[in-house]
């Protein structure tokens, strides 16, 4: 048994030429091959490929796609983030769960089906949503919830779930998926007509720093809502002294509400590795790197093999499209869950084998990112961007949008909305115009910018979505009158405190103790001083984490502390003689109480 | 005018507390002077006589008794402070809430390489009082108006933060005063 253990270990870990660099890929490999990665597989891993063994445990650890334990052979991920819970996810879970007669986190006793939970899968406007292996299935009830289950008994074979295929290319033969775009309005530039080739073309009879002064002029910004300058991005990385560069498509779509990329990868393919090729050429780069999350795997096929036409039509590889010495390819990195990832740095390390940490800044990747060498993280949708600016001229860009967040954004609009999907809109828009567009008027709050953006009250949808106002990546949540505030916070905190890798301790405890402080309060045992504490707490996190996770995790707290105060208000009351109300004594005597066999004096008295 | 007044109590705690208020060494007459003590180990009054303007409260809670102590302060103090790494977090008695009540107890009890307990019985008197499922910080319990760190907080940080207090200043301590490495 040991012996074909080695065997595969070797197998794979030579096919990656024994890269360390690539351990991502190989514990994948093991993965799919073992169902789960066995511990005697670690110490081989780390053998074949010269590292420690608790460098291949940290990483498996690190990432909810992998485990050491083995699992059913059909995994189902039922998706628990908040507008799914909305849709109905409970009844959903129910049925699954009782059809299956095992709980959450757990396998089959016969082992074939495991049943878990998982942050948003990117199905927002089409939930309750699954993963089943690599299989999404949508618009799930309880009834199909026990369908599925029944089927999978009998044949254990995800694919042969789905039995009606989705608009556009989610039926394309590569994908054959039940998603749905969900396109409800395109806009002049990303959804309109493709020309294969054209924006590469034009690059590529300009100069490099023509092509960044292109996307300069355009005063194009991050389309993954930090919103900085793309092509200042390009020029500090392109004048970073380096052997090499890189350039990376950060398509690890994990922001809980967040579904646009999920689309443009689906639809405009073209555009994204298009987008790729002249951020290579821009920079002086010859390796880009798609990184994709593995809740997407359904979509990997469809992407490999556009990369590979691309390659046969030579806008791949060596000369690209006869450019001599421009060489420029591209590999697809499978991410494994792991929301934090989403942040460049922890991309990158990512990307390096390693547990997605984020790394400290400076140095930024544009002087040292993968590898060490200068690199670039982009936003899908940015890259897509860029393609337009160079086919149609930086002007056509950013007459649209305002003057300091130029062109247009794709919004992902989910929740208590009558048309859930993509919007195409100008930046600038008034929240109340895309509520409207999307059959949400009576909404009694909006989380804009997914669980880290903030939450905004009904006397602000006046506001405009650009980057200076309301900032956004593309997710827009939006609550109705039956939705109760906290609970939706809450749901929000708890997916932080699952999700922060743990390297700092602002983020890693801070998150544990306003999830605390919160529930305290949405128990009735809060006062009006720990509001404040709540707010101070969310000010200290904020100030002292490392990364952006940490940084924008109490946002949600924070912006309904202002926004919906009276809701905070209405949880918690003065006590007249200072006594914390969460402190009850008789509970916190049980235990001795039956220890030692007596009744307290004090309590009983 | 009457002076203020103010009580001291040490819960679960070492009394190195109000050790380090004994070395604000002759300023203590001078503190007799600007007060009144009521309850506290420092004149061994044992119960409240009345109101008490200022209480210091070394030590978190770990039995019923800290609980009803504490809560009798809070009762009778208009403002309270808590000194100390125990007061303001547990501190290191708070190390048994990694081990559960149980467990502890049987250990110290029973299963201790050192114990002899030959009647095999857990002391039950209703003199002891019995302890709590953890060690808790005093403001999980009660409310506390100001904290003070430290372990011990030296004289001079209880000095200086007792007559800002008296006197209706500010407390604002220098960062020499409240910092600990």
């Amino acid at each position: 048994m040991n012996e074909t253990l080695q065997d595969t270990v070797t197998r794979i870990c030579s096919s990656f030429s024994g890269d360390r660099s690539r351990l991502m890929d190989v514990v994948q490999a093991v993965h799919d091959e073992c169902g789960h990665v066995p511990r005697p597989a670690m110490e081989m891993i780390a053998q074949e490929l010269g590292i420690s063994r608790v460098e291949v445990e940290s990483l498996i650890s690190f990432y909810s796609f992998y485990t050491d334990q083995p699992q059913g052979q059909v995994v189902i991920r039922l998706c628990n983030d908040i507008v799914d819970r909305m849709s109905g996810m409970d009844r959903v879970a129910q049925a699954f769960s009782a059809e299956l007669g095992i709980g959450f986190g757990q396998t089959t006793p016969d082992g074939t089906i495991s049943l878990m939970y998982t942050p948003c899968i990117g199905m927002s406007d089409q939930g309750p949503a699954a993963l089943i292996n690599d299989v999404v299935v949508t618009n799930l009830s309880s009834d199909s919830a026990r369908e599925i289950v029944q089927e999978l008994k009998l044949h254990l074979d995800p694919t042969r779930l789905i039995k009606h295929l989705g608009d556009g290319n989610n039926a394309h033969e590569l994908i054959q998926a039940m998603v749905n775009n969900n396109i409800r309005l395109k806009g002049d530039m990303l959804f309109s007509v493709i020309n294969r080739g054209e924006a590469l073309n034009k690059a590529l009879n300009i100069s490099p720093m023509e092509v960044i002064r292109a996307v300069k002029t355009a005063r194009l910004r991050g389309r993954g809502g930090a919103g900085f300058p793309a092509g200042m991005k390009w020029e500090y990385t392109r004048a970073a002294k380096g052997d090499k560069k890189y350039v990376m498509c950060n398509a690890d779509e994990g922001e809980p509400g967040t579904f646009k990329d999920r689309v443009l990868l689906t639809e405009l393919p073209d555009r994204v590795f298009a987008g790729m090729t002249i951020a290579g050429y821009a920079i002086g780069a010859e390796e880009g790197i798609l990184y994709l999350r593995q809740e997407y795997a359904y979509l990997k096929e469809f992407l490999e093999n556009v990369l590979q036409k691309r390659r046969g039509d030579g806008l791949l590889g060596q000369n690209v499209m006869g450019k001599e010495g421009f060489n420029f390819n591209i590999r697809i990195q499978m991410g494994a869950g792991a929301y934090v990832c989403g942040e460049e740095t922890a991309l990158i390390s990512s990307c390096e084998g390693l547990r997605g940490d984020p790394k400290n800044r400076p140095p930024f990747p544009a002087q040292k990112g993968y590898l060490g060498y200068p690199t670039i993280v982009n936003n899908v949708e940015t890259l897509c961007c860029v393609t337009k600016i160079l086919e149609l001229g930086p002007a056509s860009f950013n007459e649209q949008g305002t003057e300091r967040s130029a062109g247009t954004k794709l919004l992902s609009i989910s929740g208590d909305c009558k048309l859930p999907g993509i919007y195409e809109v100008p930046l600038g828009i008034e929240l109340s115009e895309v509520l409207k567009m999307a059959g949400a008027e009576d909404a009694i709050a909006v989380q804009v910018g997914g669980a880290s953006g903030q939450m905004v009250a009904p006397e602000d949808f006046n506001r405009h979505i650009c980057f200076d106002d309301l900032s956004t990546g593309g997710s827009i949540m939006v609550f109705g009158a039956q939705r109760n505030i906290l609970e939706i916070v809450h749901t929000f905190m708890d997916f932080f405190v699952e999700e922060s890798c743990g390297y700092c301790t602002p983020c890693r405890v801070g998150n544990q103790l306003l999830r605390q402080r919160l529930e305290l309060i949405m128990e009735g045992k809060g006062e009006p001083a720990d509001l404040e504490n709540l707010e101070e707490l969310c000010q200290t996190v904020k100030t002292c984490s490392r990364c952006g996770l940490g940084q924008t995790s109490p946002n949600p707290i924070l912006s309904t502390l202002k926004h919906f105060r009276p809701v905070y208000e209405a949880m918690v009351q003065e006590e007249k003689d200072g006594f914390q109300p969460a402190f009850d004594l008789r509970e916190s005597l049980a235990v001795s109480e039956r220890i030692i066999g007596r009744q307290s004096v004090h309590v009983h008295s | 005018m009457a002076k203020p007044k103010i009580a001291t109590a040490a819960l679960s705690g070492c009394f190195g507390c109000h050790m380090s208020l004994l070395d604000i060494d002759e300023r203590i007459l001078q503190l007799f002077e600007l007060v009144d003590f009521d309850k506290s180990p420092i004149d061994d009054i044992k119960e409240f006589t009345g109101p008490v303007d200022v209480g210091i409260i070394e030590g978190g809670c770990c039995n019923e008794e800290n609980v009803e102590n504490l809560r009798k302060f809070r009762q009778y103090c208009k403002v309270l402070v808590s000194i100390g790494d125990c007061a303001t977090t547990g501190g290191v008695p708070s190390l048994r809430n990694m081990v559960p009540l149980e467990e502890c107890l049987r250990e110290a009890y029973f299963d201790g390489p050192s114990v002899y307990n030959p009647s095999g019985e857990m002391p039950s008197d209703e003199a002891l009082p019995l302890l709590l499922d953890k060690v808790y910080p005093c403001h999980e319990i009660v409310k506390i108006d100001y904290h003070l760190p430290g372990c011990p907080p030296p004289a001079d940080t209880l000095w200086e933060a007792l007559v800002a207090l008296l006197s209706d200043k500010p407390v604002e301590l220098p960062y020499s005063l409240i910092k600990y490495d």
